[in-house]
Parts: C-alpha cells; sequence; structure tokens
C-alpha cells in the first residue's frame, strides 16, 4: 500500500528526515514511535502533503503511485487520512459545511453520487455517535472553541466518515484522558479491516494497549534505528529512550 | 505643467460648470435646496477638489475620477429602467417599496404599501410640496468641512425623500435601486434625506447599480436623522464596475435611546469612498456601523468614519472587513470622538483586512479623540494573508485549494454578513458574496470576466 523509499526532507534547510525506508501493506498498523524532535511529526505532514516540507531526495510509493507529486487534497481523495496533531481552529466555516464538503469531494472522485444534506445528516449522526462527540459540536465552526480532547475525537469523526485507507494518526493520543483515548482507539479499530492501515505515531505505550499494532518503530535523529514487533512498545515503556541511543552510539 | 496645476485647473473646470449651469440648477427647484446653494458653491471652491495632500482624502486619489469630460446630468431623466436590472436587485421573499434613482433622480413604477403619515418619494417634489418635513436639510452634511458635500449640495436637483411620523413602524423596508444609465461619460449628483422620528421604526436598502461601460461619477449625501427611542437600518449594497468612482457621503444623528445601524456590502466599483458620520446626540442611543469589501485588479475602496459621542452612555461599534486582490487597495480611516462630558462611552473599532496577492495594498488608520474620563474605547486593525494553516487543514480533507481559499474568504467576511438582520437580505448577500468571490458575477454587465472595464 505504502512503500517510502530512503526518503531526504529538510525544513528551512535543515535536515529532518534522512534516509527512511517504510513498508505498510493493507491490513497492517505500524506504531512509529521515539522521543521528541525525531522527525515523528515530520514524517506525517511529509506524507499529508504540507508544503514547507522539502523532499531532497527518495520516494513515497502510494498503492503504486509516486504520492509525492500529489496535492495534498487528491492524497486525501485517494485514501490518506492526517489525523492532526494540533487540529486548526478555523473560525466561520460551519463543521457541517466543511465536512459535507470533505465527503462529497471524496465521493464525487470515487464515482459516487453526492448526498442529499438529509442523507449526510443522518450518516454524521451516525459516526459521531461511534466517538462520542457532543451534538452541539457540529453546530460550531471547525474546532473553534473546542477542548483539547474534543479536538482529537473530532478528527477521528472526521476519519470514520472519510473512511480512509491508509490513516496517520500524528500523536492522537496526547493530551487525552484514559476515558477519551479509549473512545479514540474504538474509533480506529471500528475502522480496522484486511484493506485498510494504519500509522500511529506516538510518544506512549499506553495507546498501543488500545490499538494494537504488527510493526513498531523506532524514529531517532531521522531514521528508523529498529523495528520489532509490539512488544518493542512494552520495552520502551520501561526503559525509556536512553538504551536506544546507548544501542546506536555503541 | 505639474499634477499640481492640472488639479487646480480641474477645480477651476467645476467651478466654471457651476456659473454655466446656476440657472439651471435654480430654476424649478425648491427654496429649500436653493438655499444652500450659493454658499456651498463658495465652499467648494474655496476647498477644490481634494487632493492627497488633504488629511481627509491621504489614500484616494480623486483626479483621475474627475478627469472625464463629462456630461452633468442636471436634468430629470426620462429613460425607462430595464426590467432585467430591476430583476439583479431582487431580492427573494423580501416585500420593499420599491423605487428607483435614475442618473439621480427619483421615479417610481409601483404604488408603495406604506403606513398612513409616512411620505416617501422624490427630494425634488416634496421640497416643494411638504417643505416643512425638510426643516433639517442641511443641518447634519456640512458644506465647509468636506468639498464633495459642498459641490453635492451646490449641485442637488433630486433623490430621495423617507419621513415616517411618531411612533410609526415600517414594515415592508423601503429599496431604492440606484440605476447609472447613459450613453456618454455622466457626472451624476443625488441627494437623500431620511427622518425618522420618534419611536418610529424603518429599514432603507439601497442598490447601486451602473448599466452601461461609460465612466460615471456620482456623488451623493444621505443625511438620516434618529428621534428619540426610534430605530433604523440603512443598508447599501454597491454594485458598479470599474470606470464608475462613486463618492457616498452619509451622515447620522442619533437622540436618546435611539438604535441606527448602517451596513455597506461593497462587491464591485472602480473607485469608492463612503463617508460616514455618526452624531450620537441622546443618552443610551446605540450605533452600529458594519462595512466590508471585496476588491480586485486596479479597485480602490475607502471607508471614512466618524463617530461622535456627544452624550454620556452611548454605544457605538465598527466592524470593517476587506478581501483585497490583484492590485487593488483601499483604506480604512476610523475615528472616535469622545466629546468632554460624554460619560460611560462605550466605542468598539475593528478593521480586518486580507490580502491575496503581494500587490494588493491595505491602510488602515484608527483615530481616538477621547475628551471625557470615565470612557471605555477599543480599536484593532489586522491586515494579513489567508491562514496557510487552516488551508492546509481543509486539503488534507480532500477539498480542492480553490474551494478551500473561498471558504477561507467566506468565513472571513461571514462575521460581518451575519451582521444583516433582514434574514432575506442577508441570505441575497451572502449568495452574491459568495458569486462575488467565486468570481462568477459578471463584473460589469455587457461584458464577460475578461473584460477590461
Amino acid at each position: 500500500m505504502l512503500k517510502i523509499k530512503d526518503l531526504y526532507v529538510s525544513v528551512e534547510g535543515m535536515e529532518i528526515l534522512k534516509g527512511i525506508n517504510l513498508e505498510v501493506k493493507p491490513g497492517e498498523i505500524h506504531a512509529i514511535m521515539g522521543p521528541n524532535g525525531s522527525g515523528k511529526s515530520t514524517l506525517a505532514s511529509v506524507l499529508a502533503g504540507k508544503e514547507e516540507y522539502e523532499v531532497t531526495s527518495g520516494e513515497v510509493i502510494y498503492e503504486g503511485e509516486d504520492l509525492l507529486d500529489e496535492s495534498p487534497e487528491d492524497r486525501a481523495k485517494k485514501g490518506l487520512f492526517l489525523s492532526f496533531q494540533y487540529p486548526v481552529e478555523i473560525p466561520g466555516v460551519p463543521m457541517v459545511n466543511f465536512l459535507k464538503s470533505a465527503l462529497n469531494e471524496h465521493r464525487k472522485y470515487n464515482g459516487e453520487k453526492e448526498l442529499t444534506a438529509g442523507e449526510f445528516l443522518k450518516l454524521m449522526r451516525e459516526k459521531m455517535d461511534l466517538v462520542d462527540m457532543h451534538p452541539n459540536l457540529t453546530n460550531r465552526s471547525v474546532n473553534e472553541g473546542f477542548s483539547g480532547g474534543e479536538k482529537k475525537k473530532n478528527e477521528i469523526f472526521q476519519m470514520a466518515l472519510l473512511e480512509p485507507k491508509l490513516a496517520i494518526l500524528d500523536e492522537t493520543d496526547s493530551g487525552l484522558d484514559i476515558d477519551a483515548l479509549k473512545t479514540v482507539a474504538n474509533g480506529v479499530n471500528a475502522l480496522r479491516s484486511p484493506e485498510r492501515s494504519a500509522i500511529v505515531v506516538t510518544h506512549y505505550q499506553r495507546l498501543l494497549d488500545y490499538i494494537v499494532p504488527d510493526f513498531v518503530h523506532i524514529l531517532y535523529k531521522g531514521k528508523i534505528v529498529k523495528t520489532a514487533g509490539k512488544e518493542l512498545a512494552l520495552e520502551l515503556e520501561e526503559k525509556g529512550y536512553d538504551w536506544i541511543k546507548t544501542e546506536i552510539a555503541g | 505643467m505639474s499634477v499640481l496645476l492640472d488639479h487646480a485647473d480641474l477645480s477651476l473646470k467645476y467651478t466654471a460648470h457651476y456659473n454655466e449651469v446656476k440657472d439651471d440648477l435654480f430654476n424649478g427647484s425648491s427654496d429649500i435646496l436653493n438655499a444652500k446653494r450659493n454658499k456651498a458653491f463658495q465652499d467648494f471652491v474655496a476647498q477644490g477638489i481634494p487632493t492627497r495632500k488633504s488629511e481627509n482624502y491621504k489614500y484616494t486619489n480623486l483626479h483621475p475620477s474627475f478627469t472625464p469630460e463629462f456630461q452633468f446630468l442636471h436634468a430629470k431623466q426620462e429613460k425607462e429602467t430595464d426590467a432585467e436590472e430591476v430583476f439583479r436587485c431582487d431580492v427573494p421573499n423580501l416585500n420593499t417599496n420599491l423605487a428607483f434613482l435614475l442618473n439621480g433622480w427619483f421615479k417610481q413604477d409601483k404604488d408603495f404599501d406604506l403606513p398612513e403619515g409616512v411620505v416617501f418619494g422624490s427630494l425634488d417634489v416634496i421640497s416643494k410640496e411638504k417643505p416643512e418635513l425638510l426643516k433639517a436639510y442641511g443641518t447634519l452634511a456640512e458644506t465647509n468641512e468636506d468639498p464633495m458635500v459642498a459641490l453635492n449640495t451646490a449641485f442637488a436637483k433630486d433623490g430621495f425623500v423617507l419621513y415616517v411620523p411618531k411612533g410609526v413602524v415600517v414594515e415592508n423596508p423601503i429599496q431604492i435601486i440606484n440605476i447609472l444609465q447613459n450613453d456618454v461619460d455622466s457626472y451624476s449628483t443625488q441627494r437623500n434625506f431620511i427622518y425618522i422620528e420618534e419611536g418610529a421604526k424603518a429599514q432603507v436598502l439601497l442598490c447601486d447599480h451602473t448599466l452601461n461601460q461609460n465612466h460615471y461619477l456620482t456623488n451623493s449625501v444621505t443625511e438620516i436623522f434618529v428621534g428619540d427611542n426610534a430605530e433604523m437600518e440603512f443598508y447599501t449594497l454597491q454594485n458598479q464596475h470599474n470606470k464608475a468612482t462613486n463618492l457616498n457621503s452619509v451622515f447620522v444623528k442619533q437622540g436618546r435611546d435611539s438604535r441606527a445601524t448602517t451596513h455597506t456590502a461593497t462587491l464591485h466599483g472602480g473607485l469608492i469612498r463612503n463617508n460616514l458620520q455618526f452624531i450620537l446626540d441622546g443618552e443610551n442611543a446605540e450605533a452600529n456601523m458594519f462595512g466590508m469589501a471585496f476588491m480586485d485588479r486596479k479597485q480602490h475602496v475607502d471607508n471614512f468614519t466618524q463617530v461622535i459621542h456627544a452624550k454620556p452612555h452611548c454605544l457605538s461599534n465598527q466592524l470593517y472587513k476587506n478581501v483585497m486582490d490583484d492590485q487593488s487597495s483601499g483604506a480604512f480611516s476610523g475615528r472616535i470622538h469622545v466629546v468632554r462630558d460624554a460619560q460611560k462611552t462605550n466605542a468598539f473599532q475593528r478593521n480586518n483586512n486580507i490580502l491575496l496577492t503581494d500587490e494588493a495594498t491595505m491602510q488602515t488608520k484608527p483615530q481616538l479623540i477621547i475628551d471625557a474620563d470615565d470612557v471605555k474605547c477599543s480599536h484593532g486593525a489586522t491586515v494579513g494573508q489567508i491562514d496557510e494553516e487552516a488551508l492546509f487543514y481543509l486539503r488534507a480533507r480532500g477539498i480542492d485549494a480553490n474551494k478551500a481559499r473561498l471558504m477561507m474568504m467566506n468565513a472571513f467576511t461571514h462575521e460581518v454578513v451575519n451582521e444583516i438582520k433582514l434574514e432575506p437580505l442577508r441570505d441575497r448577500i451572502d449568495e452574491l458574496v459568495d458569486k462575488r468571490l467565486k468570481g462568477e458575477l459578471a463584473r460589469c454587465h455587457d461584458c464577460d470576466y475578461q473584460c477590461d472595464c
């Protein structure tokens, strides 16, 4: 589904990713862990198409096509979804308009009929229940006045609505209490299928108790320095990142 | 020859013209209009057409607007109005009392449905037939402070009058479609007068249009008196073309416990100058001034507001937003003057602007003059670009870049649109703004999107 080959990325002349290699097959969940500043969020943003990141070399193949040439909107319509670490507040853009536009853009792309307002609202309510979102939130502007937890739930709610093939969760768990964490994890798990994949970027092992990954990668100074199964997350939780640093230094 | 000399010549041209047509201006006009004419003309001569050296016109160069060889439309216009234009100004689901100003001259096609005692009609006619209603004519629009007001008063022949007697509520809004239509470059004057007596209420909707591709200069002055405990909403929709100059001065004076709102939506126009002056002349009066403009090409908009808090316990609130594209330019100058003893004043002002290109420019200048010591005043101004983070967020959900930008621009001005209390009008303006932002609203009527007029 996704193949990242020897990817180098710079921001404002500073090299952040220094040769990333990663393959995600359909149905797999990959966790990417690592200390602050290791490049986790950069990787997530580059995949979603954020423009200020400059890919200096390497390639990313998504479903057999070069992903890096695509605009962010085309990536989204092809089934790639980024759950933002810091969802943006957009005063004046009503949630409902935003969601309906987004969904209908996806449907148009897939050759499906656009949903009417009624059909859309029905679907929206269904998906809101899934992440236990307060109905009032959709009467507001996008993310406006949402608490930290509500913003994260809103990301998962959008994911449930758009049903992506590849979801990238950028620290969706940070700042969540345990109940919200479970809700978010349930939302992700509800979407699991043999065709859908996810990349879960996180600091904490906690989330991986609920979203069980097939692989855990450790990103450190712009490179994946270790890959193992879910047990690696537990090991990290126990020992911290220092032993990895020592291991690399050694 | 220097530009300055040119400019003096230009003023002289208007002086000569006045002397030439003086008899026509006086003949057939009411005493009320004529009484102000000569003094106004002298005030114009003393000041001349403003240059950018004049503090009040610092950001607007009127010289090119006054340069064309205009035909002056001082005589009554008998042309037919284009039915299609009426349709363009139509606000679905809104019943209005509709009249036209054709090149500044009042024209009525249908009967009005107005409560007893309400007078709505031509300034020319009413100032002769009911002069007692116009005692306050020319008392707000001072001719020695703005040469454009002086020129308007010197040339004034017609426009509309609305008079609402004490305690009367006009349910259906008054709508005036202001049409410019002539075969040659034209200068038109319109003079309007609104008097809302104590406890009365009215809503006025003014819609500016140009019909053909000539240079137009409109110099309009509207005086609005809002009595004690009266309520007034005044909406202006400006939708002209790139060769049209619109000099629009509105003066409002409010009594105790009154409420007045102006809302100016500028969709198109070559050069637009909106002078707006409020005098809060009774305790507990509330004034709201809203404005938004969408400019592109080399269009220019200048909103110049002055609020005078003359009595204690009043509230004024200003919100202006502009979206500037291409090489367009804009200015907002907002002066709040709290006079001595106007204690417990609340005065707020905000001006937010988005520049869509590097070439678009915006000047914003708040000015507070506070001579009382127990007041609450605030002002804020921003000039910025579209929030790229937000744009990316929308795109990352599959919304294409153009549509996402559109959503952002709509969101930006929505705050102003939302202040329109007449719901059908709000829906209509929402739709017009959306079309304007998409580039679907014809920039001018006879040519397509690409034309350069």
